[in-house]
């Protein structure tokens, strides 16, 4: 059977971080009263206009420029007409012709085989960025048969994030959107929180022969973690080749995930292929950014987006803070990408550091198998831990000057870790698992086991 | 050329417009052929402009919250409403096909 090779590209969608939406001044939460964040424009009244908020654009540039793009410094906003209840204008504004920031690349690492001692490093292009609006929600009321519709998302903005499809399976896109993920909550332009629609993908899957032209593809949508993002390619890849070696098509379809079955199945409200009639918005003029050399004198600087300010003030992206943990501490490559993965590890780590003679490299033991599965059991982020950075410092000072052995370090571990306030010396105290450097008292000890087992030394002495 | 019975009928089902009559159908081929007149100039070498705003500066609003928090003004433009939701049918319901839906497209 001639090999398979699957394709896989992605759309992500990221909620702007931001106070207010894209186009209006109504509020951006998640999970407020029904209908309570939503301004005339919003609900598309008649005789509303679209305001562009400035924080978006600024995010959608540091994003761009995090990603390796090159920023449009014209970008130009369009309608995509469709009807849907929770899209009450019957377009959504986004940029199809000429988006904000376009041709990219996102680095990211894989573990080959599953094992944490192989990282190797793939690259993604990203075709572009393109800010959009969000639109409302929608609850289905089968019961009823009728949907109930919340407009306080309409409006919200987005980034779509959409990446060529360079990937080749679940593991690679998951990889993929998590560094994506981890950027933009550096970067602070999305929280990206999955599991509050703050990130969502839909994956482009086909397979096709070596050498042979790429096969039709599928749309994957309602992947609502990073855990059914993996599985739902995997599926979708694994469905589209055993149709296609029983003779079966691929339809261009859109496809949703069933996480409950762990399958894909077809959409329904699908009428065939959509048109969605692009056409320019007319109500917004073109977006023009600025940079150090094309600013103009006299502007009020309250309508200026400055591509080269922003881009001074990036912070340090993942992969920069990791080649940094690594170098400075002479830590593993996979050490630094679980720092990273947990939000507050890498700096408690750090402190620990700070405070304690243990060499770096034996506190991230410590770091990342006894504290990290601690917080794990009791379901902790890093800012809730019992045990703080001090704490723990203290615990391997005594350690360190061997005034307590490892496996007494490791009982006092669970003993603060029960959240007593009391500090490690006075557990060692308490417990009594000082580790006895007096010789004399050593050889009483030892003096007294022997006495106390006088067959069993017989025994060795005569061989 | 006339317009097709296949757009007619695309053109309905997308914007949801109802040519109704013939009437209608010569009103869109008017409009049409009155729009085709921008052929004649020649426009080599011309950036095409999609917008008369075009010159203007797209202003930029400060990230404050200044709106919402009217959900009663919103929801008494709603016909029908359930605690402080918009109620709509469960799905889209699809215009039928020409040869089952009432139109004077399918004597065409």
């Amino acid at each position: 059977l001639a090999p398979w090779v699957p394709v896989v590209g992605l759309e992500i969608h990221a909620q702007i971080s931001s106070n207010s939406k894209l186009f209006s001044g109504s509020q951006v939460q998640f999970a407020a009263p029904p209908n309570s964040l939503v301004s005339f424009f919003d609900a598309s009244l008649p005789g509303t206009l679209p305001v562009l908020n400035r924080r978006c654009v600024e995010a959608a540039v540091m994003t761009g420029l995090a990603l390796n793009c090159s920023i449009n410094k014209k970008s130009l906003f369009d309608r995509k007409h469709y009807f849907y209840a929770d899209l009450p204008a019957g377009y959504q504004i986004t940029q199809q012709r000429v988006p904000i920031a376009v041709n990219g690349s996102l680095s990211y690492s894989l573990c080959i085989d599953n094992k944490m001692s192989q990282m190797v490093t793939k690259t993604v292009r990203i075709k572009q960025i393109q800010l959009e609006q969000d639109s409302g929600k929608s609850l289905h009321d089968d019961t009823r048969s009728q949907t109930l519709v919340d407009l306080n998302r309409a409006g919200v903005g987005l980034m779509e994030v959409v990446m060529e499809p360079d990937m080749c399976c679940g593991e690679e896109a998951a990889a993929a959107v998590r560094e994506l993920q981890l950027i933009l909550q550096t970067l602070g332009s999305s929280q990206a929180v999955m599991a509050e629609g703050q990130l969502r993908v839909d994956a482009n899957v086909s397979v096709h022969h070596p050498g042979e032209p790429y096969g039709v593809r599928t749309e994957v949508k309602n992947i609502n973690s990073m855990r059914f993002l993996a599985k739902a390619v995997d599926y979708e890849i694994q469905r589209q080749i055993e149709e296609l070696e029983s003779g079966g098509t691929i339809l261009n379809e859109t496809r949703a995930f069933d996480s409950k079955l762990g399958c894909t199945v077809p959409m329904r409200d699908k009428e065939g292929k959509q048109d969605y009639r692009f056409m320019p918005e007319p109500n917004l003029p073109p977006l023009i950014l600025y940079d150090a050399k094309s600013l103009p004198a006299n502007m009020n600087h309250q309508q200026v987006v400055n591509i080269d300010w922003i881009h001074e003030r990036l912070p340090d992206l993942p992969r920069v803070k990791r080649a940094r943990l690594v170098e400075r501490y002479g830590i593993l490559p996979e050490h630094s990408f679980t720092l990273l993965n947990e939000d507050g590890l890498s700096e408690f780590f750090e402190n620990v550091v700070k405070q304690t003679q243990m060499k770096p490299k034996k506190v991230i033991g410590w770091i990342l198998q006894d504290m990290l599965s601690y917080l794990k059991q009791h379901s902790l982020p890093v800012k809730e831990s019992p045990v703080s950075s001090s704490r723990l410092a203290d615990l391997l000072n005594l350690l360190e000057k061997k005034e307590i052995s490892s496996s007494a370090a490791k009982q006092v571990l669970a003993e603060l870790w029960k959240g007593e306030g009391k500090t490690p010396l006075e557990i060692v105290k308490e417990k009594k698992l000082e580790l006895i450097q007096d010789q004399k008292e050593l050889e009483q000890i030892c003096q007294a086991v022997i006495d106390g087992q006088e067959n069993e030394v017989i025994m060795m002495v005569l061989g | 050329q006339t317009v097709t019975v296949e757009v007619l009928d695309h053109l309905e089902r997308l914007a949801l417009v109802d040519f109704r009559d013939s009437e209608g159908v010569e009103r869109l081929q008017k409009a049409i052929r009155f729009a085709d007149q921008l052929h004649e100039v020649n426009t080599d070498g011309v950036e095409p402009m999609d917008s008369v705003l075009e010159d203007r500066c797209l202003y930029l609003r400060e990230d404050d919250v200044t709106e919402g928090n009217c959900t009663n003004t919103l929801l008494n433009n709603a016909r029908e409403k359930v605690e402080e939701y918009f109620v709509a049918p469960p799905g889209n319901i699809p215009l039928p096909k020409l040869e089952e839906r009432e139109t004077f497209l399918q004597g065409s």
